[in-house]
Formats: structure tokens, sequence, C-alpha cells
């Protein structure tokens, strides 16, 4: 491994190489427009596609397709682009499709401030999409993250067969940090075999997740739709299959969940912990280092590195103690929700939020400490 | 006959869900006939279609099949094709899934040459939905969303598609089903990106909005108002009728996947980058 000085951009590029990603469909957007410059050199090289299409509508349907067929395939974009996106991620979840999307947030609505940081897509990547549906949101809070989330949503998009989102944003994808980046990460394997032709239901409940599904051009002959399906993909109205499929979805978040939750945490027992995710979370660790040498006072840290589905679970317990929880956000309150609903009623949980396009700062945090 | 049952997922999707009169099936069955005729493996096929009525196709077959999004017929064969070259990828859309909410995606296929043929049923409505207005219905005309008839221009698929730079481009309609055999042959046998317009009947919603009859009626009314192109001096500008036939056939360009190829062996040339 050698030491580089990267961009988070292009950590979350190289990340999805050595994932194994194959194809990459785009379309230029600030600010994360260097993954898809960095994929344009590098994919060809190795027998891979990059296409760049006319929108994002396209990018997340020509990836989708590239998908269908077998191949590892991913895109990336911010909060415009991945408005547009949002009815394919909703395909991807009904037929089960991997879909991994790497939104740099910038700030919103509409076109917002392109070159400016923000958190404001959190509730989005969750609820975006019509329809109850599954999906993950990971989000990294340095270069090294990009790369492991990125690497991460690989594994966990196909093995699940759901939308992975990488919910970086302008400061961790243009900050540039020494990292050592792992030539060959840990990558995930099908431990289901596949059925034989005659026996093979591309819905079957045995293949929910963890499974080596067919993909076109194999001689499975598969039916792939976004209307509620049967086991065998084929459309119908018939309520009791209805349900069926939309509980399929759902199970799959339900039994991966506890394997999914990713927290990073210290000093747990203090009376205030300071519940943090993406770019915000290293003001958040500032804040705590000049708090604690003025004050001699320790606080508690909790970082989210998947923030969806919510680790409500695992948070109830390991902040069982808090007496005050401190949530800094880039955006107008989005993620405290979740944990108000988190802790006991007694216990306030205090926003710090900015959404100027300004960095949050740690005096900030240090201020409500 | 086997052959074209064979092609047919008939165990599970029939009886079909399409009106009595439909002009989808004739459609459907002709591209059959045409992908056995050329010899198209069923296992190295992908038929992809939108939604709509003429998105419905796919279901029906038995290949892989691809029921996308409303318009995104046309980026998801992309995607396809991109990272399997070795198949064929057949889009079946209807006029409104193609050219009003696929409008661009449509464009932009036929200006990259991506290597697909490009089914367009035109029915001139949307017909799933109950017989609104579609790109494609003429001016004038009653919809169930123009009460006081249609105040919009209508598109001419084959004209857009040339200007788009497809490769082929023909039209044909339900009524002449030899030669729309014939003109979906000779599109899925031409490299890159290739179009019919397949003109088609309605008589549920269209036919009824125009006071058109049922089907057979519809039919010969589509026969009437064809000509075929060998017999007009221009065949853009024939006010009134469907000119059917080849419109447009130009000589063969590499193909979008060629062409990235090309990209390919370019990179791994360069050390730098």
């Amino acid at each position: 491994m050698a030491v580089q000085l990267l961009s988070g951009n292009e950590a979350c590029a190289i990340g999805a190489l050595r994932a194994g990603v194959k194809f990459f469909a785009g379309y230029p957007i600030t600010p994360s427009t260097e993954i898809a410059e960095y994929l344009s050199r590098k994919l060809p090289k190795i027998g891979g596609t990059f296409v760049q299409m006319e929108d994002e509508i396209g990018s997340i349907c020509c990836m989708n397709g590239a998908t269908a067929a077998g191949l590892k395939a991913m895109t990336a974009t911010s909060g415009p682009g991945f408005s547009l996106m949002q009815e394919g991620i909703g395909y991807s979840a009904m037929t089960e499709l991997p879909c991994i999307i790497v939104n740099v947030m910038r700030g919103g609505p509409a076109t917002g401030s392109p070159t400016r940081s923000s958190q404001s897509d959190v509730m989005q990547a969750r609820h975006g999409t019509h329809g109850d549906h599954p999906i993950v949101t990971l989000c990294p809070w340095n270069v090294k993250e990009c790369f492991d989330l990125t690497v991460e949503a690989v594994n966990v998009s196909e093995r699940l067969r759901i939308p992975v989102i990488v919910l970086a944003d302008e400061i961790t994808g243009h900050m540039r940090e020494t990292v050592e980046l792992p030539e060959k990460p840990l990558l995930w394997h099908p431990t289901n075999p596949r059925k034989p032709r005659d026996q093979y239901f591309h819905y079957d409940d045995s293949n929910n997740y963890d499974s080596n599904i067919a993909s076109f051009g194999e001689g499975y002959r598969i039916h792939l739709t976004g209307l509620v399906h049967r086991k065998d993909g084929f459309p119908t109205n018939d309520p009791e299959i209805i349900k069926w499929n939309m509980d399929r979805l759902r199970k799959k978040l339900e039994d991966n969940e506890s394997w999914l939750w990713d927290v990073t945490f210290e000093d747990l027992g203090s009376e205030t912990i300071i519940v943090c995710y993406g770019s915000t979370a290293r003001s958040a660790m500032e804040a705590k280092r000049q708090y604690e040498r003025k004050t001699g006072r320790r606080v508690g840290i909790l970082r989210l590195r998947m923030i969806w589905p919510f680790p409500q679970q695992r948070l109830v317990s390991l902040l069982k103690s808090a007496r005050r929880v401190i949530v800094p956000e880039m955006n107008q309150g989005q993620l405290n929700r979740s944990i108000e609903r988190t802790v006991s009623p007694d216990v306030p949980v205090i926003s710090v939020l900015r959404y100027d396009g300004e960095t949050l700062t740690p005096e900030a945090i240090i201020e409500a400490l | 006959m086997d052959k074209f049952l064979d092609f047919f997922r008939l165990d599970e999707r029939f009886p079909h869900m399409l009106c009595p009169g439909c002009g989808v099936g004739i459609a459907m069955a002709t591209m059959v006939r045409a992908f056995i005729e050329l010899g198209i493996n069923q296992d190295k096929l992908c038929v992809v279609s939108g939604i709509g009525c003429s998105g419905r196709v796919a279901g029906y077959l038995d290949c892989d099949t691809f029921h996308t999004l409303h318009g995104r017929a046309i980026p998801s064969a992309t995607g396809v094709k991109l990272a399997r070259p070795d198949m064929h990828v057949v889009v079946f859309g209807g006029d409104g899934d193609i050219m009003a909410i696929g409008g661009n995606h449509f464009i932009h296929a036929a200006r990259r040459n991506m290597d697909i043929t490009v089914f367009v049923l035109n029915n001139r409505t949307y017909a799933m939905t109950g017989g609104q207005y579609s790109p494609t219905t003429p001016t004038h005309e009653q919809a169930a969303t123009a009460p006081y008839g249609n105040c919009e221009r209508s598109f001419d698929i084959c004209f857009m598609a040339r200007a788009s730079g497809a490769m082929f481009v023909a039209r044909s309609t339900t009524y002449h089903v030899v030669h729309l055999k014939k003109m979906m042959e000779l599109a899925l046998g031409k490299t890159g990106f290739s179009v019919v317009e397949i003109v088609s009947q309605c008589p549920t919603l269209y036919g009824r909005y125009q006071g058109l009859g049922d089907a057979v009626s519809m039919l010969k009314w589509i026969k009437e108002r064809s000509i075929d192109v060998s017999k007009v001096e221009d065949p853009w500008h024939v006010p009134g009728k469907f000119v059917i036939g080849v419109l447009h056939d130009r000589e063969e360009v590499a193909p979008y996947t060629e062409l990235y190829q090309g990209v390919r062996n370019e990179a791994r040339k360069q050390e730098r980058c």
C-alpha cells in the first residue's frame, strides 16, 4: 500500500474500482464531477465502460440496465441530479437490482449552492422515491471513508440487492488527505448457489439476499418489472401477493439490520454526547478535544457511518446514560428527529445547525456544550 | 408454428390484457416472426419496454425481458447493450412512452448511434390511461384531455429519428403485416440505431374519440391513408397520409459499442492519466 494524497471524490472512485465496479453512467454536476472524470480515465483501461448520459434519469436507468445484465455499476451526482434519479432508485428497489449512488451533497433546494457544502439531502436519501422501500445510506467523514464506504456500498448493494447511497458532501468530496488504500478490500461473494433454470424463480423466498441471481444473457430468460410481481417476476394485482412482495422488500433490512448498523463512539459514559455524521463529525471531534482540554470534563461522541436504516435499537442502548445529546448538522435539522425518538423524553436533544453553506465550526458546537 | 409459439410465455402470461382489436398484438406477433426469420437466439435477446399498452409486450415474450419505467426503455436498453454487446437489444414502446416522456433519450441514443432497434407503436394516444392526447395526436383532434380539440402540433416520429442521426428509419402499419415484418427484419439487421414506426389502431380509445369505428374499419382507414414511399416525391411532406416503407437507410458507421472499444484501446495505450 502506498501513501497517496487524494480528494474524497477520487478515493470514492478508487473504492468503486477496487470493489469491482465495471460500469459508470453519469451526468456532470458540481461537486461530484471528479468521480465521473476519474472513472472516465480508468474504466476503459480495465475493459470497463464509462458513459455520459443525457441527464441523471438516463444515467440511473442506464446503470440499472447494466446491472440487470450482470455488471457491478454505479453513478454519482449531487442534489438536483439526485432528485432526478429518484424514480430509478424506486425501480432498483422494486426489481431488486443492486444500485450504487454517490450523492456529494450541496446546498438546495433547486439549484441551491452548487459549490457550497450541506447535509440537506438526509431525508431525501431515505424517502426521496415514492412508496415503501428499503434503502441504505452511508456517510463518510474523511477521505479514507469515502473509499471504505464506497466499497461497503457495493458489498451491501450486491448482497441485499437494494439501492445504497453514499451520502458524502462538498467538504468530504473536495478535501484532500493522505491515505493508504488497500489494493484488495474485502468483497462480498454470494453464498447461496443458483438453482438450475427449470427450478429458478428470480424472486424466490430463498433468494431475498445473499444469493447468486441470474442476469440477462445467461439463458434464464428473466423478466424484470417495476410493477408488483410474483416470485417468477410477472405482475399481479392479487392483494396477497402484493403484501408478500412488499414484506419481502422490508425484510431485506429487517433481517440484516444488526450487521448493517455501523457506528463508532468514544466516552459514552459522559453526561453529554454528541451524535454526528459526515463532515460535521470532524468539527465535533475537534470540539470534543478543545472542550476537554479547557474544562477537563469528558464529552461522549457517537458517529453514525450508516444513517439509514436508522440504527434505533443500537442507539437506545448506547445513549442510555446520556443526560444531554447534541446533534450538529448542516441543514435545518433532519436527523435530529430520529435521535429525539431514540432517547428518553427528559433528555434534551440540542441541534446545532448551520445552513449558510459554510462549515459548521467546532466553536459552534463548543458553545452548545 | 412451433417456433412461433415457443417465443411466447404461453403458460404463464396468456390470455393477454390487450383490448379486442388492439394493434399491439399484431405488431408483437410480427416482431416475433421477424426474430424467427433472422434466426435470433432467444437466450441472446433482450426485449426492453417502458410503460403503456405497448410497454406490456416485453412480459409476453420468452426471452430476457425488461419492463422498465415510463419513458426509460431506451436508456435502460443502452445499459444492457453496453454491458452485453453480444446480445440483441430491442426496444418496443408507444408514441407517448418513446416520443414524449422518453423523447430526450430517443434523440440521444440516435445521436450516440447505440446499437439497438426501436419499434415505436404509434396509436396517436395514451391508451393505457384512457385516451389523452399524445405528441403524435394530430392538431384539432379530440382526446380525453383535449375536449375542445388538440391545439398542439404533432411529431413525425420518422422525421425525428432521421434528424437525430438514426441509421435506419422505416414506417409500416398493423394492416400491412407482411410489409411490417420486412421493415422489422431490415431494422434488426442494420448495425446501429434503427427505428420502425408502426401505425396502429386503437379502437377502444383513439378510434372512439375520432369516430373511426371498430378495429376492422380502423384497419381499412389505415390502409386507405397509407401510401408507399416509392409513390411519393418527398416522403417527409405528404399531409394526411402514412408514407410507408424505408424512409432513411444511411451507410453504416460504427455503432457506439464499437466506438467505445476504440476508447478502451486508446486508454490502454496511454500510460499517464
